[in-house]
């Protein structure tokens, strides 16, 4: 066990450390660098910045101070249009707000995705499963950034029914909630549908049904288990989803998150604080997928860990 | 005489798939007294294990029993309601299947695996429930049973696991046991081990065996009985020395002409009977075997024969005794 | 056993004994008629009523983006002056002179945007571009993906475990991050060799916007293909054909070709279709977030993102862009999973 976590922590350092590293040469492609903006400044202020930021030195040396500042101090540099904002800070102040948001998604898409799925299973070809499956077909084709704006003009314009802006009071989080859990929801039922059936036909559960017991408890006990095993390596996907859902969602319901930041700072072409977030949020996925590999290796122990 | 356990009576069991009603057994009568050890042994899809899920009430959707009685140990599981099949799988009666890598979930320990069936059917709590399983696994002839109780099943190999699932079986000391070709998937020494394993629970628990196989090597030194099935019906049955020195059908003779013989002198060839078993969803109104019988009569293809009394427990389907028969009664001049 | 007892029958005709003919024997085994893979995929393929309508929906919506603009009164940068902000079927005051002058003015299905241009043509351009995203990124990542995974799987060992490798660093990597910072910084440097190189002018036409989205798709999203290819390849390679055409002297490239990739075909048209809707939706993000094609060129993202503010008074502007999208992707995923069924039974979800 202690060797897989080394392991796998050990590759996350590696991808990290490329994720970062393509992203500052990634920034390098933009006019005059990462840390000016497309217009080009009078040659006085040009000389100034370049020698403030370190622009006037070569390119490895550049890099090597980079990734001084990224691992020694995990600073992330400065907002180049909010002036004198650290991006550390911006992080700290909207991250949690995306955070909480996307948790809530994830534990909806989880808590409906799995019963939903498994009751369709156990209906298959009936009409529960079909419609449920029907839903869940058509949830999977629609973007979060239409279910979003769509049930922004029927609920928020033209029922009244729910508000729309910023994210103030639970009822604020319904909106962008099922938005973000609207697809993987879908996805999660399917995949759950799915291994469920293969499941059912195992051997296991035959015998399970020959020593006598129940129905009910044959799939509480030998079923669900064994069934929710891929929802548990969709879950590292699914991270992502809700992460990406997050930028337009935060967009659309004008919620202060780190999403809707990422979006803007893309739009103003506010190149550290993209560099900045990406960083953030790269770390954050692997970590968490690291978590999530992890815990599947523990659910199931045919794995054996290395 | 003993008592009669296990009575099947002219059972039909159909699965009804999109594509038709397969007749999976058609019309099959089976008896068994206490203590036998009856093999039924046929080709895939010949009915032997549909006969088997059957008694234990597990027809897999979407098969079910069309017409017939099974009574087995004074009850009558064909009109049984699942709660009270419920009470009875695992308890009165096991069965032990084909694949023992796939037949244990994969996720919980070997021990719970035992013990749920113990919590199931009996009233011992946690830590007799934990004692029994350790003497079961002894038993069964598993070394270290303690350590074994916290494996998972992928952690055994194919005849440990087969001999966890006897255990499985054996816990609640089951009247009959089902073994539906309990060997098929191991290794051939692992194969004889586990089938004297059987024999010698069998001596122990006093309890009778049917053992589903499609090979004739493993019935002739186990069984008392023997029924040979064929697409969905009993061709011919009888006891062991019945079926291997006086075979009647014609199936009969060849599944036994089949197999190798170690005192078959060098030049005698092993004969596969030819052909391949009829489609199921259009079983022909004769006998199922006509189109692979090297004797085959034009009556063959049009009527399935009555069973032939050979002798007080040796019975065969087959036009050929019929003729004997009806030659005889007409002087024999043809 | 069943101790039912017989008695013998005299009514038999002693012809029934007479030994029946091979003929005879033959006319009682039914026999399947057996057909080959690909009749038999597209024999389940027509029958899967979902599949067929989904194909045909493609197919429509493939005219409608492809051919119509051609003969369509309207450009989809064209601004006509007066007839700003339109609704659906409404005419602006100039034209209505002109329909009552007796001139034929072709309607505004949709109505027109802020910038006075037609929001059908502008639908139909924007569904080309979703369509072209789906389709070519799809053919790049099949390429580089089978190829890839086909080399690896075929000659495994190290070779196989330095690509797999690679490909595993580049499956843990967030790809939606690094898609967005490719796609807000590419477009320098292709700007740039569009200007200054020759033969790279056609970059322009095409559009930076979309060659990046094509770039970054084909970089990133191939280890998927790759993975299936190879595990496709390594069941494959054990098979007794592949050993007996090694045997031959069959060269390496002949092997893959002809008998792995082919017999891996299946899955692969399976995987590839159902790529597709999965690039028409990262696309739709990306241009929702301001980074697709550049303007004036429409795509569904963008015009679904420039609806959003005014959405009180032209909810249709919105809803045109939605509905099509979720249309392509949903009618791609039905296919895909036709095809799935149709030719590869062991691939489900």
């Amino acid at each position: 066990m202690g060797g897989y976590i080394i392991k796998r922590v050990a590759s996350a350092i590696v991808t990290i450390f490329a994720v970062a590293t393509i992203t500052f040469f990634l920034m390098f492609l933009v006019p005059g660098g990462p840390f000016l903006a497309e217009k080009a400044p009078s040659p006085q202020t040009l000389e100034a910045l370049e020698k403030k930021y370190g622009l006037d030195q070569p390119v490895t040396v550049q890099y090597i101070n980079y990734m001084k500042r990224l691992v020694l101090k995990l600073d992330l540099g400065t907002s180049l249009k909010k002036r004198g904002q650290e991006v550390n800070d911006i992080i700290r102040v909207r991250f949690p707000v995306s955070a909480k948001l996307g948790g809530i998604a994830v534990l909806t898409a989880v808590c409906l995705g799995i019963p939903l799925g498994s009751i369709a299973a156990l209906n298959r070809e009936k009409w529960l499963d079909r419609t449920i499956m029907a839903i869940a077909t058509v949830g999977n084709a629609i973007p979060s950034f239409v279910v979003a704006t769509v049930l922004m003009y029927v609920c928020g314009v033209v029922l009244r029914i729910l508000p729309t802006l910023g994210l103030t009071s639970p009822a604020h989080y319904v909106l962008p909630v099922i938005s973000l859990s609207f697809y993987p929801t879908a996805y999660i039922a399917r995949l759950t549908r799915t291994s469920m059936l293969d499941v059912l036909g195992q051997d296991y559960m035959r015998t399970a049904k020959a020593k006598g017991l129940s129905r009910f408890k044959s799939l509480f006990k030998h079923a669900l288990r064994n069934a929710v095993l891929p929802v548990v390596t969709y879950l590292g996907p699914l991270l992502a989803f809700i992460m990406t859902g997050n930028f337009v969602v935060e967009r659309i319901f004008t919620i202060p998150g780190l999403g809707s930041e990422f979006i803007s700072s893309i739009t103003d072409r506010d190149y550290p604080l993209i560099m900045g977030t990406t960083i953030f949020l790269a770390t954050l996925l692997i970590v968490l997928n690291v978590i999530v590999d992890i815990a599947y290796k523990i659910i199931d122990p045919r794995i054996k860990l290395k | 005489m003993s008592k009669t356990l296990l009575d099947i009576n002219n059972l039909k069991v159909s699965f009804f798939t999109p594509a038709g009603e397969v007749k999976a057994i058609n019309d099959i009568s089976i008896r068994m007294e206490e203590g036998d050890v009856l093999g039924i042994v046929g080709e895939s899809g010949s009915g032997k294990s549909v006969t088997a899920y059957s008694i234990m009430g597990l027809i897999p959707y979407p098969g079910r029993i069309v017409s017939g009685t099974i009574e087995f140990n004074g009850h009558k599981i064909h009109e049984m309601t699942e709660k009270e099949l419920q009470d009875i799988r695992g308890n009165e009666v096991s069965i032990i299947f084909q694949d023992p890598m796939t037949s244990l979930n994969p996720v919980y320990t070997v021990g719970n695996q035992i013990q749920e069936v113990l919590f199931l059917h009996t009233k011992m709590d946690k830590k007799q429930a934990y004692e029994r399983s350790l003497e079961l696994l002894s038993l069964v002839g598993i070394n270290e049973p303690e350590r074994r109780l916290k494996q998972y099943p992928h952690e055994l190999s194919g005849g440990m696991r087969q001999r966890v699932m006897i255990a499985i079986a054996l816990a609640c000391e089951p009247k009959l046991l089902i073994a539906d070709e309990p060997t098929t998937a191991l290794d051939v020494t692992i194969q004889a081990q586990i089938l004297e394993l059987m024999m010698e629970l069998k001596k122990k628990i006093n309890m009778s065996i049917i053992l589903i196989t499609h090979d004739l090597g493993i019935v002739a030194s186990m069984c008392d009985k023997i029924a040979v099935m064929y697409a969905g019906k009993i061709v011919e049955s009888g006891t062991a020395d019945d079926i291997f020195y006086n075979p009647q059908h014609e199936y009969t003779k060849g599944l036994l002409k089949s197999i190798p013989k170690l005192n078959k002198k060098e030049h005698e060839k092993l004969v596969p009977i030819k052909g391949v078993p009829v489609d199921m969803l259009n079983p022909p109104a004769g006998c199922p075997f006509a189109p692979r019988c090297d004797s085959c009569m034009k009556i063959c293809l049009r009527k399935m024969p009555e069973y032939t009394n050979i002798s007080d427990k040796h019975i065969c389907a087959c036009w050929l005794l019929q003729k004997k028969g009806y030659e005889a009664a007409t002087g024999g001049d043809r | 056993m069943s101790d039912k007892r017989n008695p013998l029958s005299f009514q038999l005709d002693v012809s029934d004994f007479l030994p029946a003919d091979e003929s005879e024997k033959q006319s009682l085994v039914v026999m399947r008629e057996s057909v080959s893979f690909w009749k038999d995929g597209f024999r389940r393929l027509r029958k899967n009523k979902v599949a067929m309508v989904s194909l045909a929906v493609i197919i429509f919506i493939m005219i409608f983006a492809f051919i119509l603009p051609a003969f369509y009164p309207y450009s989809y940068e064209q601004q006509i002056r007066g007839s700003e902000n339109l609704g659906i079927m409404q005419y602006s005051k100039e034209e209505l002179a002109r329909k009552a002058a007796g001139e034929k003015v072709f309607p505004h299905f949709l109505g027109t945007d802020s910038l006075g241009r037609d929001i059908t043509v502008r639908l139909m351009m924007g569904s080309r571009i979703s369509l072209l995203v789906g389709l070519v990124a799809s053919a790049i990542i099949l390429v580089i993906g089978s190829t890839y995974g086909a080399i690896s799987g075929y000659f495994g060992g190290k070779i196989d475990m330095i690509m797999m490798r690679i490909v595993d660093i580049i499956y843990t990597v967030p790809d939606i991050l690094i898609i967005i910072l490719f796609s807000v910084t590419l477009k320098y440097p292709l700007k740039d060799l569009a200007a200054n190189v020759k033969g790279f002018a056609w970059i322009e036409t095409v559009g930076v916007g979309l060659i990046s989205i094509f770039i970054v798709f084909s970089l990133l999203y191939w280890v998927g293909m790759a993975r299936i290819v190879r595990g496709q390849i390594l069941s494959l390679k054990e098979q007794d054909y592949v050993t007996a055409a090694k045997a031959l002297g069959a060269s390496h490239g002949r092997i893959i070709r002809k008998h792995l990739l082919t017999n891996a075909i299946g899955p692969l048209i399976v995987t590839t279709t159902l790529q597709i809707p999965s690039a028409i939706f990262t696309e739709s993000f990306l241009s929702f977030i301001g980074l697709g094609v550049s303007a004036p060129m429409p795509s569904l993202g963008s015009m679904a993102s420039q609806a959003l503010n005014g959405i009180r008074s032209y909810p249709h502007r919105l809803m045109a862009p939605a509905i099509m999208i979720s249309i392509i992707i949903l009618s791609f995923n039905l296919l895909g999973d036709g095809l799935r069924d149709a030719f590869d039974p062991k691939l489900k979800d």
